[in-house]
């Protein structure tokens, strides 16, 4: 098992030295000069353009720029943000745990949702509700989020004022963040009705969110469910007089789960790698919206200091759901 | 230890905000975060609505809901004869916020003006250069370093500012964002701790509103100075709630949400107005929308063929198509909220047929040209690329053929800048400080040439005009002689003026005195809620 992770681990090396080059060389051929970006409509001076250039390593040739890069990101240093002036990690840190949060809430509500509905849709497969689930998963998967985010805002918040608009919680609480994460916050201020608005807070976005993965989810939970059912031991099982119940249950789910959880390890790891779309829509203070935000202003620290620090986050979760998946399936480790 | 300090000031916030429950409350969605809180180096409109107007004053400032200028942290200025002297008497006894950061020991004095502006001024001041890569934009584009000379105290009270030549607008620079006066005794106090850039993310001012909390990309939160200068404002608390998604903001304010909002997108405008809990305020944007003509290239050296072009675009049916109702025809380079707006200016005529006669008298047939278009959505032209298209399709019609060009914004301003640029242009641009000068001079002067003067025109009369109206200081003369400047801009036509952006500004019927910036700020000074 160790020498897994540790091939697992070696891997890593090339793969993030890989995606600094590229974060650092696309950032790079982006039309566009950085120093003029920073300054406005009134441009800058071509003595004070020069100060700024050098200050950055802009004037240095680029391969050295890249080493410079690497090695201040190697000492933890990802640079300062060019409009806000902060540490780029400082930025990331304060706002990770919003995005954590809300993926962490839409795989749960994907999960409770698509595993039972897979399951239901496979078992009763070629059924009204089979047909109806595979119907609206496919729905679901090719859902533009924008306008399904819009559309349910209108109508539970606008028409029916059941949810809030946005936000993380209603601007009454004004609670100090503690973790970042508002369910905890609230908890740990033992303020029941902030943490109540902080839930309510989330049920809109994490429904946006988790709709593709709940799509995803579902599918595969059916595919892998009719599969596995067809197998001879689900076949021995009914025939030693099991109850369907739970040859579904006990024998044949356990086996078509391993498909899934590696499904879902990989959503996963794309959400928390920011969900661009729901956090603008719902001004939700996240690191997608923050990479969203930097783009436009062109921000290229943040740009290519937070690509860097999202790959390596997506990375460091594979690595996790690679070692969950070879305790679950030891064939896995002897490849 | 340090999580139970943590929860032990926390619980004395929760228990404070609910104590203060009856305290009245103003949220406004704003558009996007504030860089950081320091006005100085900051450039952008939010930047200025959640410092300047919150948390600062200057020495004069504009008007609530106009361009004129008044008095404020200076009760009174005086301009010597020469006009080179501009002595300012301050307001005694202005009080500096008492935050949990810094507690001031004295008022407002002379030292605090001259560290405001040496800070942006002078390369060897420690505050020149106290965030990584900072620009003074603001001070050194409008130009200030050229024309101060010297600031001197001549007491606690009286500032002199000495100026290198006699500079009429400089008042109305004055009241500008980035001369939003700071304090001595907190940048001195930062300095000595070795803090310099808490300046930007912990503020201290005289203004309106005291800083109490920002919660990066979420929500800024003021309370109201109890011990200002121009007396304790109406409302208690000010939240600035970041929604960025124009459509989410207006649901915001539907949802109640929020109390009052800039910059609803077209497509909601309608629904906002039909609200009856809503009200919707309108202004024209202190803004131009044009499209240069490259006077030094053939064939658009010769004025009648600029005529021709400008005459051959259907100006209405862009305005209608592509600025949907927020926009408004502009026959003049400065909107009419501007003083010195000259109207009796006639409007651009739209006559394909008298264009092909121009255009065959000058010898122009099959004309092939580029046709410049922003990357970028600005109030001013929303949308570039869809002008450029309709004004395609006009130029066909009367045989001129146009290649749309477009490249990223500032790869895009450098190439019009270029002196052998090809084909007309489309640019615009926001007015700064609601002086004339302000359009006439940045634009169109002829030392903005290769710096914003993208149709490389340098007439002498327009010229002797601008010049002579920014050393003047009866702003009666100076209207006069940008009226008669108007007049040649619209005789040569160097650029063909598009269209100046209506602003819409809708907010809770509850507000009471909200007005609106014809500069495109957001004051909440002297607003109050109806309960």
């Amino acid at each position: 098992m160790l020498n897994f992770i540790l091939r697992r681990l070696a891997l890593i090396v090339p793969t993030v030295i890989g995606i600094s080059l590229c974060a650092f060389f696309f950032v790079r051929v982006l039309p566009g000069d950085p120093i003029l970006a920073m300054a406005g409509q009134h441009g800058v001076s071509p003595e004070r353009y020069e100060i700024l250039r050098e200050q950055f390593g802009y004037n240095l040739p680029i391969w050295q720029q890249y080493f410079n890069y690497l090695g201040n990101v190697l000492q933890g240093n990802f640079g300062v943000s060019l409009s806000t002036k902060r540490p780029v990690l400082t930025e990331f840190m304060t706002l990770f745990p919003a995005t954590v949060e809300l993926a962490l809430v839409a795989m749960l509500f994907a999960v409770l949702v698509g595993i039972p509905a897979g399951i239901f849709a496979a078992v009763k497969r070629g059924s009204w509700f089979d047909q109806l689930t595979m119907g609206v998963a496919l729905t679901g998967y090719s859902m533009p989020i924008f306008w399904w985010g819009l559309l349910l805002i209108i109508f539970f918040s606008g028409y029916l004022g059941w949810t809030p608009v946005s936000g993380r919680i209603a601007l009454t609480f004004f609670l100090r963040p503690i973790t970042g994460f508002m369910l905890i916050d609230t908890i740990l201020y033992g303020n029941w009705a902030a943490f109540v608005s902080a839930l309510r807070h989330l049920i809109l976005p994490a429904i946006v969110l988790g709709t593709i993965p709940l799509a995803v989810i579902a599918r595969q939970t059916r595919s892998a469910m009719l599969e596995v059912l067809g197998e001879d031991y689900v076949r021995t099982a009914r025939a030693k007089g099991l109850s369907p119940k739970r040859v579904v249950n006990v024998h044949a789910l356990r086996n078509a789960l391993i498909p899934v959880i590696t499904t879902i390890g990989l959503q996963i790891g794309l959400l928390l790698g920011g969900a661009i779309l729901t956090e603008t829509i719902f001004s939700w203070p996240g690191i997608g919206k923050w990479m969203i935000d930097s783009i436009s202003k062109r921000d290229y620290v943040v740009v290519q200091s937070g690509l860097l620090l999202i790959a390596l986050i997506v990375m460091a979760v594979n690595l996790i759901v690679d070692v969950l998946y070879a305790v679950i399936n030891p064939r896995i480790r002897v490849k | 230890m340090k999580l139970a300090k943590t929860l032990l000031a926390a619980t004395a916030i929760v228990a404070l905000a609910a104590g203060a429950a009856q305290a009245k409350q103003l949220v406004y969605c704003s558009e996007a975060s504030p860089a950081h809180f320091d006005p100085g180096p900051l450039t952008g409109g939010n930047d200025f609505d959640a410092t300047s107007h919150a948390i600062y004053n200057r020495l004069v400032e504009f008007v609530p809901g106009g361009t004129e200028v008044a008095p404020a942290l200076a009760e009174s200025w005086e301009i010597s004869e020469d006009g080179l002297e501009i002595t300012f008497k301050l307001r005694p006894g202005v009080k500096w916020h008492t935050t949990p950061y810094f507690t001031p020991t004295r008022d407002l004095t002379a030292e605090d003006v001259i560290f405001t502006f040496e800070r942006q001024w002078k390369e060897d001041n420690a505050w020149y250069n106290y965030l990584e890569g900072m620009t003074w934009d603001y001070f050194q584009g409008m130009d200030m370093p050229k024309y101060i000379k010297d600031i001197t105290a001549v007491d606690d009270l009286t500032v002199k500012f000495t100026l290198t030549e006699p500079n009429a607008p400089m008042i109305a620079n004055l009241a500008m964002d980035f001369a939003s006066i700071v304090s001595k005794e907190y940048a001195d106090k930062l300095e000595a701790e070795g803090n310099l850039a808490a300046f930007s993310t912990q503020p201290v001012g005289t203004g309106p509103f005291v800083f109490v909390d920002y919660q990066l990309d979420t929500v800024i939160r003021y309370q109201a100075f109890a011990d200002y200068w121009d007396g304790k404002q109406p409302i208690d608390d000010l939240v600035f709630a970041i929604t960025t998604d124009p459509s989410v903001r207006a649901q915001r304010l539907i949802a109640g949400e929020c109390d009052i909002m800039p910059y609803p997108a077209p497509a909601d405008i309608a629904q906002l107005q039909n609200d009856p809990n809503l009200t919707v305020m309108e202004q024209e944007g202190l803004n131009i929308g044009y499209i240069s003509y490259n006077v030094t290239e053939a064939p658009f050296d010769n004025v009648n063929v600029r005529k021709a072009l400008t005459m051959a675009i259907d100006k209405a049916a862009i305005i209608e198509a592509v600025y949907q109702g927020a926009g408004e025809d502009a026959k003049n380079l400065i909107p009419p909220t501007m003083w010195s707006y000259n109207d009796e200016i006639p409007a651009d005529e739209y006559n394909p047929e008298e264009a092909k006669r121009l255009l065959e008298e000058a010898g122009v047939t099959e004309l092939t040209t580029d046709l410049w278009a922003m990357p970028v959505s600005r109030p001013y032209n929303p949308n570039a690329q869809r002008v450029a298209e309709l004004i395609q399709s006009d130029w066909a019609a009367v045989g001129v053929n146009a290649n749309i060009v477009s490249y990223e914004w500032t790869e895009y301003r450098e190439r019009g800048k270029q002196p052998d640029r090809k084909g007309p242009f489309q640019i615009g641009w926001t007015g700064d400080n609601g002086d004339p000068d302000n359009f006439f001079a940045t634009l169109f002067s002829c030392s903005a040439i290769g710096v914003s003067n993208y149709s490389n025109w340098c007439n002498d009369e327009f010229e002797a005009l601008i010049q002579e109206a920014k050393t003047t200081s009866d702003q009666e003369k100076r209207a006069e002689l940008y009226s008669k400047a108007q007049e040649i801009f619209k005789a040569e036509e160097p650029a063909m003026t598009l269209a100046h952006s209506r602003v819409f500004m809708p907010m809770k019927k509850t507000v009471l005195n909200y007005k609106m910036s014809p500069l495109g700020n957001h004051s909440f000074k002297g607003v109050d809620i109806q309960e």
